[in-house]
């Protein structure tokens, strides 16, 4: 076992990297687990990330990350690339394991394992999943080539994934339930404009179709209920996150979708020492930056709880 | 270059299909986050483990390989015994998880 640290940071992304950099600058050494497979979070699996304030020209997203990280090691900060599987988070002493079975202690943890993707939740759609069934459209868009695919969600992610589909695709129909997206007007324009892009408004999504790959997706329409099948060969699935909670399940108070709940406006979590941030907290703005903003604040109230419980 | 090999569509017969030990073949892409990801893992796997060679076939550069397969998604780790997929893995996961899944092979 080792000693006992100041700061753990759980999770990576803008949230954690950003708590390091702040938490390794106020000389706390923090040691933070970025993940085995997760690491960097969410902007891993983006391409341009065009509003993160001071990238005029804007910046890829991984390439955003790798920056944020190095900073963080920069000024001491301690990075391990592993997850957390368990953690004790009561009591002075916090006490984390990694995937390896190696146990970690700290006085004061920060939370940010930020969210995971949602799924359909449609009979077929895990079993196709990978043979037409996708969740990160940089990662797959290249096997869809000239065919037909839809991408189902409303919100800026949907539409990002749409725009950036169609430099592969024929067509690329956007499947959403309302009759209105709620992603941002600069998105929305932007597809709109694209002619590879269609709307299939105010439809739901009853199934994927196909026998060992993706032939088409079963609709129907949320008005009339009358069904249909969209003959497309892949399915990009973007319709929101489900908050990373599992692991603090119990311990730490969440809300009824997952969300860590925070004490009025600070990053403080019921548990003394335990701070959260991130997607991991933040169900409303869902932001590069404002994950950022939070991980900061977490490094700070970090450091003021350290202090004062000397 | 670590304990991983490097195959392409002229050697992928040789390296792979008629191999006398099980191969591991990792499907990647330089613009895939998840596979950025998993590439450190597969190379600790390989180093560690004799019984399977681990093997890495750019999907950007040798696309007809990749299609041959159905590949539609990446990472995708197939592994080949006597020519044939017995064995494949959609999705970037944690090492003990992929070794859970190639216990078989090792």
């Amino acid at each position: 076992m080792s000693d006992i640290r100041n700061l753990i940071i759980i999770g990576s992304g803008p949230a954690g990297y950003t708590a390091a950099v702040y938490a390794a600058r106020a000389q706390l050494a923090p040691l933070l687990f970025e993940g085995s497979v997760t690491a960097g979070g969410a902007l891993m699996n983006t391409t341009e990330v065009e509003n993160f304030p001071g990238f005029t020209d804007g910046i890829m997203g991984p390439e955003l990350m790798e920056n944020m990280r190095a900073q963080a090691v920069r000024f001491g900060a301690e990075i391990i690339t592993d997850d957390v599987v368990t953690a004790e988070l009561s009591g002075d002493i916090k006490t984390v394991t990694d995937g390896e079975g190696r146990v970690h202690q700290a006085k004061a943890v920060i939370l940010a394992m930020g969210s995971s993707y949602k799924e359909l939740g449609v009979p077929n759609e895990k079993r196709l999943s990978g043979h037409g069934v996708s969740w990160c459209a940089t990662c797959d868009g290249f096997f869809f080539r000239d065919q037909d695919i839809a991408v189902v969600g409303g919100g800026d992610s949907a539409l990002e994934e749409a725009t950036f589909l169609t430099r592969f695709a024929k067509s690329v129909t956007l499947v959403h339930r309302r009759d209105e997206l709620r992603a941002s007007k600069i998105m929305q324009d932007r597809a709109f404009e694209n002619e590879k892009i269609s709307v299939a408004w105010n439809t739901l999504v009853d199934d994927v179709v196909g026998d060992a790959k993706v032939s088409g997706l079963a609709v129907r329409d949320a008005k009339d209920g009358t069904t249909r099948e969209l003959a497309v060969t892949g399915v990009f699935v973007a319709i929101g996150h489900d908050p990373r909670s599992e692991l603090v399940k119990g311990q730490i108070d969440l809300d009824d979708e997952g969300y860590v709940l925070t004490l009025n406006g600070t990053t403080e979590t019921n548990l003394p020492g335990v701070f959260a941030c991130g997607d991991l907290v933040d169900h409303r703005y869902r932001q590069a930056i404002t994950a950022a903003g939070s991980g900061c604040s977490a490094a700070l109230d970090a450091e003021r709880w350290l202090a004062a419980s000397e | 270059m670590g304990a991983t090999k490097i195959v392409t569509e002229a050697s992928f017969a040789d390296d792979v299909l008629t191999s006398d030990k099980p191969v591991l073949v990792d499907f990647w892409a330089e613009w895939c986050g998840p596979c950025k990801m998993i590439a450190p893992i597969l190379e600790e796997i390989a180093s560690q483990n004799e019984g399977l060679t681990i093997v890495k076939l750019n999907v950007d550069e040798n696309p007809a390989i990749a299609a041959s397969y159905g590949i539609t998604s990446i990472p995708t780790m197939n592994v080949f015994q006597g020519g044939q997929v017995v064995k494949s893995i959609i999705g970037a996961k944690p090492k003990a998880a992929l070794l859970a899944d190639l216990a078989p092979y090792l």
